[in-house]
């Protein structure tokens, strides 16, 4: 690789060539702020349109100001990143994006989280000197995003995500100069787009213009009611992620600090997402040895690969995009949903509790898993199996309101009989950590043997698409992964097109998978943040004494007294879905 | 932008099909299609813009984008007696504008709109090259010269009964 050399404030770097200045100065400690460039590079993610020129810096001999996240490195290049000149146009260009800009902050829901608001107060700014015309548009509110575009900045990131990354094409920039906004088409509102509900466009907004939907007042309400049986459950990945929100370095798992301060909060009972994961792979891992022993048998009709069910968003999309392979995809509720329909029947038994006087509240990363909750099927006399889904962010925001001092916590345990899980279930929270979860369990049920090594080294990590090959005691099953719906297309066009090789395919919309969901603490942009979340992840699985879903001694006992056995009537009813074609229609006459 | 509803007919998914098709379903040939799409319905409502966008496989937010920042592209159809007002030079510097306000204040819509019994649509070009006749207003085929603001409603008087 050619190396080009240059100097930064004075600092001399070395480079390859295709650095952009941005890249280079960060590699010698200098930190050029940014607005509308976003890089995970761990993901293969980048957005630079080079639009907010807020980057900008001095080149010598050059006339004008060059955006350095949009520039290349040349060999001999002079750069300064704080003259008088850079630092008078940053405050400029500052000033003229914030007199579009609602003076809101204090009611903002990203106040304290907007990076629009950190850079006004990075650059000091005190006064605004233009004045003129403000945006006005019309807020729009969906089952779990919300949108104020007056607060949109154009950075394009959302668009970048919806676009480019998850092949989704609900938002795309439109009209044009002072009008110009990112809307669905024809500025519907967002319920009547494409939209999956990924939540992506909300983890990457850097201000208030795109948030989720809060459900902490309702939580709240019923946390007070003497009446209600309150029943929480925490999706894996909240525990990699929760700590940030309190100052705990990335990566910092805090399994039995968030159990003590649910506890604290008042939840009746602490429970686990992790053990209706355990029980998403009973069921999954059945049907997918039943599909494969019919696929043995030279059963033509059946459907392989079977797909994963788990991610709502992900659910969306097949409904939305590929609607003529609705029948591919494993009819598995999602380990929220499974949680939700055992709590309020098993369980409310259990306790002699009528499901209208329990409540089921979910802490997920997910903003689309909000969506999910709220779809009809699931619900009993329109009765929801699960009534909240409040997200990470919004979790640690009830935690703060309760004057609870998290970091100072001790750790708790989960309440039985549904708080009990596996390693299995914990690696739910990562991209290849179903399928992993899955593939431990099938292997057994399958070849009757016992797995020695749990760990598929093949399913972890996070490039795009990975493909592993496990050998069931000589029947090799090959397995693909994908996160990110743009990755997950090009496997479905694969099998549409007759040219998939796989056995099972697990699919996540975000990217990363649960740890890097729309409702996690934002990352702002450092996908190391997410590296940290997974390793984490998987910290946990290893510390757990059992790693296998079907050796949970609870979920053994659900079977036994309640449910009989995986893919049995009652299993059907409460722990499976079926899927609906949501294709948009032309209408024709 | 609002958009009126239409229901297209078997025939214009056809025709729209076709377009696309002879310009290969190129994604990169959207301007292009959008523009031979106008040109055959005159404007380019929201079901328009569905079946280009599902023949070419591009998100219809995309189609609507382009849609919008091209001042070209329209989604309100044009009435049966376009109106169209010559703000070049010679008209403008003759009073032309003075015409339009006229236009506007008779129709009670603004330019780039349509009354709503669909009769007139009202909107600004740039120097027909008449000027001798500034300030000039096109209405359809027909040419008005030398038009004053007086005159306006006896002009649109001639298309009362049409």
């Amino acid at each position: 690789m050619e190396k080009i050399r240059l100097t930064i404030d004075n600092k001399p770097v070395e480079v390859s060539k295709g650095t952009t200045i941005l890249q280079a100065a960060r590699k010698v400690g200098i930190h050029i702020p940014t607005l509308c460039y976003l890089g995970l590079h761990d993901l293969k993610i980048e957005n630079k349109p080079a639009g907010c020129r807020i980057c900008v810096v001095e080149v010598e001999g050059r006339r004008n100001l060059a955006p350095a996240c949009a520039t290349d490195c040349t060999e001999g290049m002079v750069v300064r990143t704080h003259t008088v000149r850079v630092l008078n146009a940053r405050k400029t260009v500052l000033e003229l994006i914030i007199s579009d800009h609602p003076f809101e902050c204090l009611t903002c829901a990203k106040n304290g989280s907007c990076e629009l608001q950190s850079m006004a107060q990075e650059f000091g700014i005190r006064e605004i000197h233009y004045e003129g015309e403000k945006s006005t548009y019309r807020p729009d509110t969906s089952p779990s995003i919300i949108r104020e575009l007056d607060k949109c900045i154009l950075c394009r990131r959302c668009e970048m995500m919806c676009n480019d990354v998850q092949t989704v094409g609900a938002l795309s920039g439109v009209n044009r100069g002072f009008m110009a906004v990112v809307a669905p088409a024809f500025e519907m509102n967002l319920e009547y787009s494409t939209c999956t509900y990924c939540g992506q466009c909300v983890a990457v907004c850097p201000t208030g213009a795109l948030t989720e939907v809060d459900h902490t007042n309702k939580v709240i309400r019923a946390l007070a009611d003497p009446a209600k049986t309150v029943v929480v459950q925490t999706a894996p990945a909240v525990r990699a992620a929760l700590g940030e929100a309190f100052g705990l370095e990335p990566g910092t798992l805090v399994t039995g600090k968030m159990v003590a301060a649910l506890r604290q909060l008042g939840f009746d009972y602490v429970f686990d997402t992790d053990f209706a994961a355990d029980l998403t792979i009973m069921e999954e891992g059945t049907e997918l040895l039943g599909r494969l022993s019919r696929f043995l048998q030279g059963d033509k009709d059946v459907k392989l690969p079977i797909l994963t069910s788990c991610c709502p968003a992900w659910v969306n999309f097949f409904e939305s995009y590929f609607p003529d392979m609705k029948d591919i995809p494993s009819t598995a509720r999602s380990p929220q949903q499974m949680f939700g329909a055992i709590a309020k029947t098993y369980f409310a038994e259990k306790i002699n509790t009528r499901r209208e006087d329990m409540v089921v509240v979910s802490i997920m990363p997910c903003l689309a898993k909000k969506y999910e909750c709220q779809r009809s099927e699931f619900a009993s006399d329109g009765n929801p199996d699960v009534d909240y889904s409040i997200s990470t962010r919004e979790l640690a925001q009830l935690i703060k309101q309760a004057n609870i001092d998290f970091k100072s916590l001790p750790d708790e345990d989960f309440d039985q009989p549904l708080g009990e899980s596996t390693g299995a279930a914990v690696i739910f929270g990562t991209t290849g950590g179903v399928i992993e979860a899955a593939t431990r369990t099938a292997y057994e049920l399958f070849t009757g043997k016992t797995l020695e090594k749990v760990t598929f080294e093949d399913m972890r990590g996070l490039e795009n698409i990975k493909s592993a090959s496990v050998d069931f005691d000589g029947l090799e099953i090959k397995i693909g992964i994908a996160h990110g719906l743009g990755n997950a297309r090009k496997l479905l066009e694969d099998i549409r097109d007759g040219k998939s090789q796989f056995h099972a395919i697990e699919i996540m919309a975000c990217p990363g998978g649960c740890i890097g969901g729309g409702g996690q603490p934002l990352h702002h942009g450092d996908s190391s943040i997410l590296k940290a979340r997974q390793q984490a992840i998987y910290r946990e699985d290893a510390d757990k004494p059992l790693k296998k879903s079907h050796e949970n001694p609870y979920i053994h006992k659900l079977y036994e007294e309640f449910l009989g056995e995986p893919l049995s009537e009652k299993a059907h009813h409460l722990l499976h879905t079926h899927y609906f074609d949501k294709k948009k229609k032309i209408t024709i006459r | 932008m609002s958009s009126i509803k239409i229901e297209l007919k078997q025939h214009q998914v056809d025709q729209l099909r076709e377009v696309c098709r002879s310009f290969n379903n190129d994604a990169g040939e959207l301007i292009n299609v959008l523009h031979k799409a106008q040109s055959i319905f005159g404007y380019l409502p929201a079901e328009v813009q569905e079946v280009i966008a599902e023949e070419l496989r591009v998100p219809v937010a995309k189609v609507y984008g382009v849609v919008t920042f091209y001042s070209f592209f329209t989604m309100i159809p044009k009435g049966k007696f376009p109106i169209s007002i010559c703000t070049g030079t010679a008209c403008y510097v003759r009073g032309a504008e003075k015409v339009l306000d006229e236009f506007k204040k008779e129709l009670k819509i603004e330019v780039g709109q349509t009354t709503a019994d669909g009769k007139f649509s009202l909107s600004c070009l740039r120097c027909v090259g008449a000027c001798g006749l500034a300030p000039v207003v096109n209405i359809g085929e027909k040419t008005y010269g030398r038009v004053a603001p007086e005159g306006v409603r006896d002009i649109l008087r001639e298309y009362e009964d049409a």
